[in-house]
């Protein structure tokens, strides 16, 4: 009797074993952001683009309207590729679209603006990146859709026409 | 007194170089800690992308601030989730991970038991 217990707890164990490896196995081992929780904005000192004043995070959103924070740069590809649904946003009654210029040089951004044309508001800079991290960002193009003092929705990447239509349709 | 100067400024850079490497230590421990999410495989001390070099002086700044590495990974879990942390919590998703080295072990310790001290 003690000698069958053994090899049954042995076998047991075994199956459990392999039954968890083989179930982890197809478990999509890709690292997808968590996109659509809802999360309140940081407040954090963010230098002005053009002025070089500081602005607290909070003094900027206002809690009854929309927002997009776009996050470029003038080195960046698909920022460029972007550029016409900021354009197309900014001409939108209830959004003000606000930018975060990412590690970039003052002359190139401007020179970028003057090309592509202007859909900010209002524009900050992020030298160092460390703005960017505080709002969970991960690189260039992103862009925050905001209510209320939360993010609401998250584009990571370029924003697309799909986009454009969706924060149209959330903004109504 | 050229020697005299010569010592008061090696003094100074030893003093300075010796306050700043506790901070300097703790900020490497915690970003060896990180995952730089956009890299593969690489710790964001590893990392030169973006991303992991400006993670490196937010950390830096918020141990300027005054915050502690619990505090640090906390924040940065709250922004990006817990899969920047590279050890992964003790939770309902995570206890086989943490429980099975346990259990093989006290299991093998069983073994042995049984087969050398019980036959004694």
């Amino acid at each position: 009797m003690k000698n069958k217990i053994f090899p049954i707890i042995l076998f047991a164990i075994f199956t459990t074993v392999f039954l968890v490896f083989y179930k982890g196995l197809q478990n999509s081992n890709i690292y997808i952001p968590m996109k659509n929780i809802e999360k309140n904005i940081p407040h954090v000192e963010i230098k002005k683009f053009a002025s070089n004043d500081i602005i607290n995070s909070n003094k900027i959103f206002q809690s009854d309207k929309f927002y997009l924070l776009n996050i470029w740069a003038s080195w960046c590809v698909p920022c460029r590729e972007e550029h016409k649904y900021l354009m197309a946003l900014s001409k939108e009654k209830n959004i003000r679209v606000i930018g975060l210029n990412y590690k970039d040089k003052y002359k190139n951004a401007i020179s970028f603006l003057n090309e592509l044309g202007d859909p900010y508001n209002l524009i900050l800079q992020d030298q160092d990146g460390t703005v960017s991290i505080e709002w969970g960002a991960y690189g260039v193009p992103e862009s925050f859709l905001i209510y209320n003092n939360k993010i609401i929705k998250k584009i990571i990447g370029p924003l697309s026409q799909n986009s454009l239509i969706e924060i149209k349709k959330l903004i109504k | 007194m050229r020697s005299l100067k010569f010592l008061v400024v090696l003094f100074f850079i030893f003093n300075s170089t010796f306050l700043n490497a506790q901070t300097e230590n703790l900020s490497d421990k915690i970003t060896k800690n990180l995952r730089c999410l956009i890299c593969q495989g690489q710790s964001v001390h590893d990392s030169d992308s973006a991303f992991a070099n400006s993670l490196k002086i937010l950390v830096k700044k918020k141990l300027n601030e005054g915050l502690n590495e619990e505090q640090i990974y906390n924040f940065l879990k709250n922004k990006y989730g817990e899969w920047i942390l590279y050890e992964p919590e003790f939770n309902k998703n995570t206890y086989l991970l943490w429980l099975l080295p346990i259990m093989m072990f006290l299991f093998g310790g069983a073994i042995i038991f049984k087969l050398f001290i019980l036959k004694k």
